[in-house]
């Protein structure tokens, strides 16, 4: 296939313990350490191993957010794509939004496969990769563990409650990654300086015709209910003995 | 009259009690009308259990040959097709309803709420985010249906004891042929589904190896316990993925949850938060799940773990 499309949002490194604003009105980012997404880190590996393998010929990481996502998209480029797209827009925009964003790059650029995060782990919303293979009217294959490509299918297996399920799909396609597809390449210093001359264009979200529609608001942010301090026991006859006061045994 | 229809899952012979969280979450909106769908090849079976469940006034059952297994290309036209008079519609937040719903919203151009925890009015719902370390709540805009998923282990599932209305309804959508089912791959055994288990056992990388595992097995056996895992234990081999908890495994909310050999790190925690007592057995007494266990033993899981179940 010509070319691979990959997602890369930029979101709060998933080491920090994110805190609540004390009125609120958000979650504490001043300062904190941005990252790629977990989840995107693994779609673009597994675009370069596709690439790495011949089976495509380019891996353009996409963006959408704010001008500082350019970082992300610089990392992505130091790990081997071959350019970025930052869509760029200062306000967030909902993930039915960020749908069609995709969708309208993907009419651009053609691809044969989308590869995107299962979930985003800021908002943990899992939603950005189905909207877009329904808007696009193609196959999806989320919380995908192994992913191989076949000509014009691909064949993948998915982490489903009940354990894996195998599904073939007809390409292009939207795939959405798991943890265990691979583990992402490290990248390497004389990469970055590279990547430095990678193209990277940006495309002010206006630009694109969309129109941010309906979307849901965050009225207030609280922390979550805290458990109640627990206490220690000093062997396993004194935990019997809890469990027993508890009747919980 | 707030209409809503809840999907249904099942695995074909009988419905996942996602079903009936759901319905339990739809039955908290003021005024809400609750219909199932149930698609299936043959839904029968599958709707009298729905219609069985209280609070729900009607099972619509789409029967399709299509329906075999759950796609959800498959399936997101069909629920379009039937779902465009109500004002809500909610699957649960397992793989099922998490593959599905998004696509469903999407063709009905709006946006979905993942995850609901609470239903606060008609409009407004509260969802977890960061890892469960904040809670949101949000409002949906008016005079468009609300997709969501419903985030089971904060819903209790609603009783038997119902005898609802089934409607028939063949699927008039067409449906595409880009995306086949091969296979599944079941780690079923005959302990209780960790999703619904009352005491779950879970264990970590300290465990060391699939073997060392059994003592955990032997553990759940006592108790009548489910199996779970960290992520560092499913990754190492030690166990199936199907086994994880947290983030990107299972939700659950056992009355008990015992975990050994694992330290806690938030992506396991936002798995267990709604667990009724919290066990928590290892060696390093600074380790982070004594933050949160209603119970700590600081101990050698290899001598503690045997040592329990011997006693219990
Ligand atoms: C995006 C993302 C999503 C993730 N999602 C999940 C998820 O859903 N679920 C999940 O679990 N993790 C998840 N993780 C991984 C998580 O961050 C941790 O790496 C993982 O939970 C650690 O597993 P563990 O506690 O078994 O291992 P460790 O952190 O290595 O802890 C092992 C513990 O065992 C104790 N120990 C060692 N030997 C003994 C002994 N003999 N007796 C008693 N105690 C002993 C140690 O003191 C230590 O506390 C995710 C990570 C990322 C980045
Ligand atoms: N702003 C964004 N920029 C780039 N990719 C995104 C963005 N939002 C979501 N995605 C992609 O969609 C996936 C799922 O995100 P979400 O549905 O928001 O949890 C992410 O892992 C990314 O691959």
């Amino acid at each position: 296939m010509d070319r691979i499309l990959v997602g890369l949002k930029r979101a709060v490194d998933y080491n920090v313990r994110v805190r609540v604003k004390s009125d609120g009105s958000g979650v504490e980012t001043d300062g904190v350490k941005m990252s790629i997404n977990p989840f995107d880190e693994i779609a673009l590996e597994e675009a370069l191993r596709i690439k790495e393998r011949g089976a495509a010929s380019e891996v353009v990481v996409i963006s959408i957010g704010p001008t500082d996502a350019q970082q992300q998209l610089r990392t992505g480029l130091a790990m081997g794509a071959d350019r970025a797209i930052l869509v760029e827009s200062a306000t967030a925009i909902s993930p039915l939004d960020r749908a069609r964003v995709f969708l309208e790059l993907v009419e651009r650029e053609q691809p044969g496969l989308v590869i995107l995060g299962k979930q985003a782990i800021d908002d943990d919303n899992n939603q950005v990769g189905q909207m877009l293979a329904a808007l696009w009217d193609r196959p999806q294959a989320t919380f995908a563990s192994k992913l191989t490509l076949d000509g014009e299918t691909a064949t993948v297996v998915r982490e489903v409650d009940a354990g894996l399920e195998t599904i073939e799909v007809d390409l292009p396609a939207v795939v959405t990654t798991d943890l265990r597809l691979n583990e992402p390449r490290y990248v390497k210093l004389p990469d970055i300086m590279k990547a430095k001359k990678k193209p990277l264009e940006l495309i002010p979200l206006a630009e694109l015709g969309i129109e941010p529609g309906p979307t849901l608001t965050e009225t207030f942010f609280e922390p979550p209910a805290a458990r109640k301090k627990g206490s220690m026991v000093k062997d396993v006859a004194e935990l019997v003995s809890a469990l027993k006061s508890k009747g919980l045994v | 009259m707030a209409k809503v229809l809840v999907i249904a899952e099942h695995d074909g012979k009988n419905l996942n009690p996602s079903t009936a969280k759901c319905v339990s979450c739809a039955a908290a909106i003021n005024g809400a009308e609750i219909s199932v769908a149930v698609f299936a090849t043959e839904p029968a079976a599958l709707a009298a259990a729905a219609a069985n469940l209280k609070s729900v006034t009607k099972v619509v059952a789409v029967a399709d040959a299509a329906n075999e297994y759950t796609l959800a290309a498959t399936l997101a036209p069909q629920v379009v097709a039937i779902g465009r008079d109500y004002d809500y519609l909610f699957g649960p937040s397992t793989t099922f309803g998490k593959d599905l719903m998004p696509r469903i919203a999407a063709l009905l151009g709006v946006n979905q709420i993942s995850d609901i925890m609470s239903v606060e009015s008609e409009r407004s719902f509260k969802r977890p985010i960061y890892a469960g370390n904040a809670i949101v709540s949000v409002t949906a805009p008016e005079g468009i249906p609300v997709v969501a998923t419903v985030r089971t282990a904060s819903w209790a599932a609603v009783d038997d004891g119902n005898d609802a209305a089934i409607e028939q309804v063949v699927n008039s959508a067409a449906l595409p042929d880009h995306t086949r089912f091969i296979e599944l791959q079941s780690g079923k055994s005959d302990r209780p589904d960790l999703q619904t288990a009352s005491r779950v056992v879970s264990g970590g990388r300290a465990l060391g190896s699939s073997e060392s595992f059994d003592i955990i097995y032997a553990l759940a056996d006592k108790l009548g316990a489910g199996v779970g895992a960290s992520r560092a234990a499913v990754d190492a081999g030690y166990v199936p993925n199907d086994m994880q908890v947290g983030q990107t495994g299972k939700i659950i909310a056992p009355d008990l949850y015992i975990a050994v050999g694992i330290s806690g790190a938030i992506q396991h925690l936002t798995g267990i938060k709604d667990a009724g007592t919290i066990v928590a057995i290892n060696k390093d007494e600074e380790a982070p799940i004594f933050e949160v266990a209603d119970i700590g033993l600081v101990a050698d899981l290899f001598t503690a773990v045997p040592e329990l179940t011997k006693a219990l």
